[in-house]
């Protein structure tokens, strides 16, 4: 039987409150969202807290996505399920949903949430590769106030984050560009399993067609590679051809450092990355021709 | 600690360990032993419970998570002596060999239909996606939950009629 080891429990009537709580409990207190990262670590004992705050009360602050000019806006407590389900994201940013619906099993969807899974970081979780790859900011309040981080800041590495002892990730915000869409693609053994490999990318167009910005992200590849520079620079001023997206295919492969283990031989798991990567750009750019056509016909 | 919260309809107040997950609240303090602890691990879904309506994982809540909120478990799935139709649908169709899996994926199943009256195969393939039955293979639950969509489809026919 696995339970946590002896815990203090506290519930946050406001994000206020649960900074106030942090700040006061110092640093053996975590805040607990869904808690399916945290409690299975903690049962693990490979986490050691006594203190949890718990912010599920917290819906007017932090459950919310919102569509605004220019800008999406998502609530760290907003749950993956509602990510899944939210058409309000599926014009601009259907990479939620590609990814939603491989993250775990709709049970565990039903708690999980983006900002757990953000502070979790572990390198073979979806989200953080999702909002890299869309060129998010995570915005984390502590006492003295807010500040807005992008996401390399943000992700530190494997289980390390931006986020200090006394502060809480409030909400991720996401840019809005025209002539441009995004893509997940994850290779599993079974629901709910870890990915062998996984990929995001976001492409933006300029006016003429050509590659504006493109973004690659990859999960369970290695400690870091949510974000790949390196296809970036590659993609940027070509046009959106199978030979450019082979190219960034190549590259996703390079930046990848895999362990062979039960999913797969590292060998596979390159080429998984390259293959995805590949997928994840060409899903991208048909979607972006598919919406151009669809505001032509309109 | 003290918790307070809704079970199977009923509110019960207890003082407990705030490590205490809800699925040993469940079946140690309230002793309701239907829902069942596999995994540990938030992989097999033996522990499933209804949470506000929805089904979790009840090895991967803390009892001190579910204070103020509504838990339903299977023994709450008969009432006035008549079985759910999804309860029924199992006895039917075979949705069960050893029976471990079954509270969680009846309870599965009742939430499907409260939001999906009319779940295809792959609905309800995906809904239980979280939860693992070792003996079924998983096509007789599925018929199972079929069979209590029809019922319920049959039934809500017949008051309509009436």
């Amino acid at each position: 039987m696995q339970v946590p080891a002896p815990l203090e429990y506290a519930r946050a009537t406001s994000v206020e409150h649960a900074i106030a709580l942090l700040e006061r409990l110092g640093e053996e207190a975590r805040i607990v969202a869904g808690g399916h990262s945290l409690i299975p670590m903690m049962k693990l004992r490979l986490t050691h807290l006594e203190y949890l705050v718990d912010i599920n009360d917290l819906h007017d602050e932090l459950d919310f996505i919102r569509v605004e000019r220019g800008e999406v806006r998502i609530g760290a407590l907003t749950r993956h399920r509602d990510l899944l389900e939210s058409e309000a994201l599926v014009p601009e940013l259907p990479i939620f949903r590609d990814a939603e619906r491989v993250i775990a099993d709709p049970v565990v969807r039903n708690r999980g949430t983006l900002g757990g899974s953000l502070c979790q970081a572990d390198p073979s979780e979806d989200l953080s590769s999702v909002c890299t790859t869309l060129g998010a900011s995570c915005v984390i309040r502590g006492v003295s106030g807010e500040r807005v981080v992008s996401m390399e800041e943000f992700y530190r590495g494997p289980y390390e984050t931006a986020v200090g002892p006394a502060e809480i990730l409030t909400e991720v915000r996401i840019p809005l560009r025209p002539h441009s869409s995004n893509a997940y693609a994850k290779v599993d053994r079974r629901a709910g399993d870890w990915a062998v490999v996984a990929a995001g990318a976001a492409l933006w167009l300029d006016d003429d067609g050509l590659i504006a910005d493109a973004r690659v992200g990859l999960a369970a590849v290695g400690p870091n590679t949510t974000g790949i520079p390196a296809i970036s620079e590659a993609l940027r001023g070509r046009a959106p051809s199978e030979e450019a997206f082979a190219e960034a295919g190549e590259l996703a492969a390079a930046a990848s450092s895999p362990t062979t283990d039960g999913r797969g031989s590292a060998a596979y798991k390159r080429h998984l990355a390259a293959e995805l990567t590949r997928r994840t750009l060409r899903r991208a750019a048909e979607r972006i021709a598919d919406r151009a056509l669809e505001r032509e016909s309109a | 600690m003290q918790v307070t919260l809704t079970v199977n309809g009923e509110v019960v107040t207890r003082e407990v360990e705030a490590r205490l997950l809800l699925v040993h609240f469940l079946r140690d303090e309230l002793g309701l032993t239907g829902t069942h602890a596999g995994c540990d691990t938030s992989n097999c879904g033996a522990c499933v419970v209804l949470y506000d309506g929805e089904p979790v994982k009840s090895c991967t809540v803390l009892t001190p998570m579910a204070g103020g909120h509504d838990v339903r478990t299977v023994e709450d799935l008969e009432r006035d002596d008549r079985l759910d139709p999804v309860q029924q649908g199992f006895m039917e169709c075979h949705g069960l060999q050893c029976g471990f899996c079954t509270p969680g994926m009846m309870l599965t199943a009742r939430a499907l239909l409260d939001a999906e009256p009319d779940p295809d195969e792959q609905q309800i393939r995906e809904a239980i996606s979280g939860q693992i039955c070792r003996c079924t293979g998983y096509t007789s639950i599925v018929r199972s939950v079929r069979w209590a969509a029809e019922r319920e489809a049959a039934d809500r026919e017949a008051v309509d009629a009436s």
